[in-house]
């Protein structure tokens, strides 16, 4: 079916792929180690030594936690298991809400606490009416 | 069934059905427009930046269905030396190039009321910028070398390349933690989005895709006979 040619380029293609991803596997494993947009209020807790360069810091924002006082906020950002104090001057994002994700970025003063240079507010991937998420809202609460 | 790939062929059949497809298109774009303007209802959380998301998605969607045909017609063009493919391919580029930056702009409205950052270096939106310059690259590849054989090797070599790419955008939000949100209509699950938003969305996504294909159209009756003047 296919020429003489074709099949000869075809095997200089499949040569050259094969090495091309195992180039890319080893580069990805590397970069999955050494990349991290965000940690998780858990992996604070493994590290072994804190990091003096800015990180951000991703989880949720504890229910009743968020507080002001003199234009700083304090609210907590946890994992349900383990929890991290964070203070921030500044203007929130309109979707920053309790309960729901945030990343935060800044300093770690020690492992339990962070000073946040910006805040952001996590968006997830549900989307619907204002009707359905109330009604979702006092089934839940039923269930309860 | 091979019979539609030829210049002549295609040629015809582009030029008998640009009308109908410029009426669909514009039928289909007052439909869809309506619903994602007006009729659709505002969301839980973000009111009305939800709205944003009906262009802001299927932009995404096309460029990266885009950038798949173009890797694969590069793929035919180098292994089978079909030169016909890489006229296909030089035709989409710049309408999956633009159709990759307003997946970026809006993208980026988007961000700075939901999130509080016009732009953030995290998986999906970096490997999104590489798409983008893959684009930028491919493109200006076709314009700077003058000699069509040349031409065709370099830009087929870097769409091939650019493949890998595809799968990284794809699954970006899945392998690293990232601010973008993950996928919410997925082959495994059923769609986290209510049927009110999504609806809209699909609407709009069919809209644009005709939009596509009509550009794709008009450009390809020039390419093909800029391909013919020049090979004589």
């Amino acid at each position: 079916m296919f020429s003489k040619s074709s099949i000869s380029r075809l095997k200089v293609f499949f040569l050259f792929f094969f090495f091309t991803i195992l180039v890319i596997f080893f580069v990805y494993k590397n970069i999955k180690k050494n990349s991290v947009y965000f940690y998780s209020p858990k992996q604070v807790q493994n590290l072994n030594n804190m990091p003096s360069a800015p990180v951000r810091i991703g989880g949720l924002v504890k229910q009743g936690s968020i507080k002001k006082n003199n234009g700083i906020y304090n609210f907590i950002i946890t994992d349900l298991n383990n929890d991290i104090f964070v203070e921030y001057k500044g203007l929130l994002p309109d979707l920053f809400i309790e309960g729901k994700s945030a990343v935060v970025e800044g300093y770690l003063k020690d492992k339990k606490s962070f000073i946040a240079r910006t805040v952001l507010a996590k968006h997830d991937q549900n989307y619907m009416p204002p009707e359905i998420a109330k009604m979702l809202k006092v089934k839940t609460e039923n269930n309860k | 069934m091979f019979e539609i790939f030829r210049p002549r062929v295609f040629f015809n059949l582009a030029n008998s059905s640009l009308f109908w497809l410029k009426l669909l298109f514009i039928i289909s774009l007052i439909i869809s427009l309506s619903f994602a303007l007006i009729f659709s209802p505002i969301d839980y959380l973000q009111k009305d930046t939800v709205r944003i998301m009906y262009v802001h998605v299927p932009s995404s969607w096309i460029s990266l269905f885009i950038f798949l045909i173009i890797g694969v017609s590069s793929f035919i063009s180098l292994i089978f030396r079909i030169k016909i493919f890489s006229v296909y391919a030089k035709t989409l580029a710049p309408i999956g190039f633009v159709f990759s930056l307003i997946s970026l702009v809006s993208g980026s409205l988007w961000g700075y009321p939901t999130w509080g950052t016009w732009w953030s270096w995290d998986a999906r939106l970096t490997s999104m910028l590489v798409l983008v310059l893959i684009y930028f690259i491919y493109i200006c590849t076709w314009n700077l070398i003058k000699n069509f054989n040349t031409a065709e090797k370099i830009t087929n070599i870097i769409a091939i390349i650019g493949l890998i790419n595809l799968p990284i955008i794809k699954f970006s939000v899945n392998w690293w933690n990232t601010l973008h949100q993950p996928s919410s209509i997925t082959l495994s699950s059923a769609p986290t989005i209510h049927v009110s938003i999504l609806a809209p969305l699909l609407m709009m996504f069919f809209t644009l895709c005709i939009f596509s294909l009509i550009i794709f159209l008009i450009r390809y009756k020039y390419e093909i006979i800029n391909f013919r003047i020049n090979k004589k």
